[in-house]
């Protein structure tokens, strides 16, 4: 390319090389300009326009598909204008740019201005320093949440990968394989707020006194064993571990799957060398199966543990964080939205991203090991 | 140490029979080959053998002992698998001590054995390595490095050297070889390679469509083939087969192929003479076709009037591909020879070396 410029250019002399250039820096302005001034007139449109539901519909689609694949390729053409020396320099910033600047806008543009938030008061008016991170770390509220939410990462975490493993390789044998996965896999189909309402209607609790009827599934159980109804969400710290059951019957199924696609992917015959060395089943399943499919439990794990940390809406639909099953982002969905306290609610924010910092570097970097694997 | 006996072995898959009545009696120390081709149930035979298959019918034994519904971890025996599988997260010295450790060895006495083994593979210096970090016979090597430390009763092998390539191919066999010498234990190798099979065994199994051919040592199956499948198989390039007519003249026998007539041998006249006038295939191998100029001396030479089709140089002989009448044949002669093609040419068949199958049963006529 660079050579038949030269050739081009050369014989011209100056003047020559002064037009051509100039032309090619008139067009490369103007083809910028007629794309601004088409998306702008679709803006308006959009905005404006009277025209019948389906035709906005439409084009809205089409400006906003059409849109920015135009911008890329002009993008990408007026890049190409230029010497090869700077195209090969900015053209990788035409295509990278764009998502570079869309995550920096919504993820660390709102992460900044939450940290600087969460050093200020409630209304955002004056710099309180530590406070409220001193409030995050040391308030009751707040303790008893980092507990539970302890709680939701040990138990939750290990109770979902433990079964998801044990179905997974159990399913494994067994004929009916696609069914049992199915059925497990279900919940997963099932909001969290969603499996909130079902297991509401499960863990009813009426009270008791004449003329009352006991409708939740677990108290009819309980009544029909010959116990007495139980308030399951009332009674700490047990209620923490009926709403850990929700989650466990949610992801359950996630961790099956995966799991389940990793097991296919150990080497029959790895597992017949084991026997031949001496493995009993279950020496083979912990000594070549497990350290095989590590990389994706260990995948699989951080990623329930996340989940976990960051868990909001089975609290909030059951319990709303009474009775001691207070987790840190429900606490933090009190402070802003219901006392308001845009300080207090950013430090905690922080904390839990803090929190969850670790685990997911550890998550990537594991996903990198596998791919070198 | 241990004998291995198959007692009237079947395995089915459904309706497919994969080893139909299998009897091998294997003698203790023994290094037996099973060769055949793809999917003929030797590799089938040999996993029944590791306990990895359950069989439909008969009997396995290892030594005395029945060993049918043994676990394969209490048969004491070791496999190579084709694959090799090494355990990719373990080390090449826990690859190896693996199935000690499972045993509750004591640690020096792991760590003595290992090293031992090591050293006769020569792989002493890639014990800390994980399998990927190694080449394709590295790997091959350990995979028989694990099978060596367990000192098992009768070592597996599962075509262990069809992935690695033809040169290291050669040298890995004389190791074998080697191996087996020093061990002084009951070997028993599946490949599809008769090379493999000739080169290494002490006795060979043919084995086709799930049924034993012929056993016997590798000089005999070569001479002595029993049927067409087994003449066919062993020996490269293979038999040339002619269909041809037993024809009597004059108190002589001759093999008469229509374009070509060649006399019996006399001493072997009358083991053919019930056959005379009857359909039959008539064998004889590459080496045993000379050109006339080179023809060792002794041999029962008749001439065969024929054309030269393709000619392959291989340095120390040449194969001459060539035609008589409908019948096509190859020939292993001296390189001395100079042939062209479309020359018509006169060869010289050795009918000491001559094999005779009857057409219906395909067997050998002796």
């Amino acid at each position: 390319m660079q050579t038949t410029k030269e050739m081009r250019s050369q014989p011209t002399g100056a003047l020559g090389w002064l037009t051509a250039n100039l032309g090619r820096l008139l067009i490369s302005l103007f083809v910028p300009v007629v794309t601004f001034i088409v998306l702008w007139q679709g803006f308006l449109f959009l905005r404006d326009s009277q025209a019948p539901q389906i035709v906005i519909v439409l084009v809205a689609i089409l400006w906003g598909v059409g849109g920015v694949a135009l911008l890329y390729l002009v993008s990408n053409w007026v890049v190409e204008q230029l010497p090869p020396a700077w195209t090969r320099v900015l053209q990788p910033f035409v295509f990278v740019g764009p998502g570079v600047a869309i995550l920096a806008w919504y993820l660390a543009v709102p992460a900044f201005r939450t940290l600087l938030l969460s050093f200020q008061n409630n209304i955002s008016t004056a710099w309180v320093g530590l406070d409220n991170y001193i409030f995050a770390l040391t308030d009751r509220v707040m303790l008893e949440a980092f507990r539970n939410n302890l709680l939701w990462m040990i138990f939750g975490t290990s109770f979902s990968v433990g079964l998801g493993l044990l179905i997974a390789v159990l399913a494994d044998r067994s004929r009916y394989e696609s069914i049992y996965k199915a059925i497990i896999f279900m919940p997963m189909a099932i909001s969290f707020v969603g499996a909130g309402v079902i297991w509401k209607f499960i863990y009813t609790y009426k009270g008791e006194g004449s003329g009352i009827q006991e409708i939740g599934l677990l108290n009819a159980i309980v009544l029909a064993l010959g116990g007495q109804s139980q308030p399951w969400l009332n009674i700490p710290p047990w209620n923490n571990f009926f709403l850990i059951v929700i989650m466990v019957w949610l992801q359950t199924g996630y961790a099956m799957v995966i799991i389940s696609s990793a097991i296919k992917g150990v080497p029959g015959e790895l597992l017949e060398a084991a026997r031949i060395d001496g493995a009993s089943e279950i020496q083979a399943f912990f000594n070549v199966t497990i350290p095989y499919i590590r990389g994706t439990l260990i995948t699989v794990t951080t990623t329930i543990i996340i989940f976990s940390l960051k868990l909001f809406d089975i609290v909030r639909v059951m319990t709303g964080g009474n009775n001691g099953t207070n987790v840190i982002a429900n606490e933090f969905y009190l402070q802003r939205f219901t006392y308001g306290h845009a300080g207090r609610a950013s430090a905690i924010a922080i904390i839990l991203l803090i929190a969850v910092i670790p685990v997911m570097i550890y998550n990537l970097r594991q996903f990198q090991e596998r791919r070198a694997f | 140490m241990a004998s291995v006996t198959f007692d009237h072995v079947y395995k089915r898959f459904g309706d497919v029979i994969a080893v139909n009545d299998l009897n091998i009696q294997i003698a203790d120390k023994e290094f037996l080959v099973l060769v055949g081709p793809s999917g003929c149930g030797k590799t089938t035979a040999l996993r029944c053998l590791a306990g990895l298959e359950d069989i439909s019918e008969g009997r396995i034994l290892i030594g005395d002992q029945v060993v049918n519904d043994v676990a394969p971890k209490d048969r004491d025996i070791a496999m190579v698998f084709q694959s090799y599988a090494l355990y990719p997260h373990m080390s090449v010295f826990d690859n190896m001590a693996f199935g000690l450790r499972l045993r509750k060895t004591p640690r020096d006495e792991i760590k003595r054995r290992v090293e031992k083994a090591a050293q006769i593979l020569g792989i002493e210096h890639l014990l800390d390595r994980k399998p990927r970090q190694l080449s394709g016979g590295q790997r091959q090597r350990v995979a028989v490095g694990r099978a060596i430390v367990r000192e098992p009763k009768v070592f597996l092998f599962d075509e262990p050297l069809s992935n690695l390539d033809a040169k290291l191919r050669v040298e890995t066999r004389a190791n074998i070889s080697k191996l087996h010498q020093q061990l002084q234990t009951t070997f028993i190798y599946v490949t599809h390679d008769q090379v493999e099979a000739m080169t290494m065994a002490t006795r060979i199994a043919v084995i086709n469509k799930g049924i034993l051919q012929q056993i016997d040592t590798p000089q005999t199956l070569y001479d002595r083939p029993d049927n067409l499948f087994v003449a066919g198989f062993i020996g490269s390039p293979a038999m040339n087969f002619f269909s041809a007519t037993l024809r009597k003249d004059d108190g002589k026998l001759y093999v008469d192929g229509g374009s070509f007539s060649v006399l019996i041998p006399e001493n072997r006249t009358s083991v053919y003479m019930p056959y005379a006038g009857k359909q039959v295939i008539f064998g004889v191998r590459p080496e045993d076709i000379h050109n006339p100029e080179f023809a060792p001396p002794g041999i029962v030479a008749q001439p065969v009037n024929s054309k030269v089709d393709v000619t392959e140089l291989m340095g120390n002989e040449i194969f001459v591909y060539l035609k008589t009448g409908d019948h096509s044949f190859v020939a292993r002669v001296d390189p001395r020879s100079r042939y062209r093609i479309n020359d018509e040419v006169q060869m010289v068949f050795n009918m000491d070396n001559m094999h005779i199958f009857d057409k219906e049963t395909e067997l050998a006529i002796r």
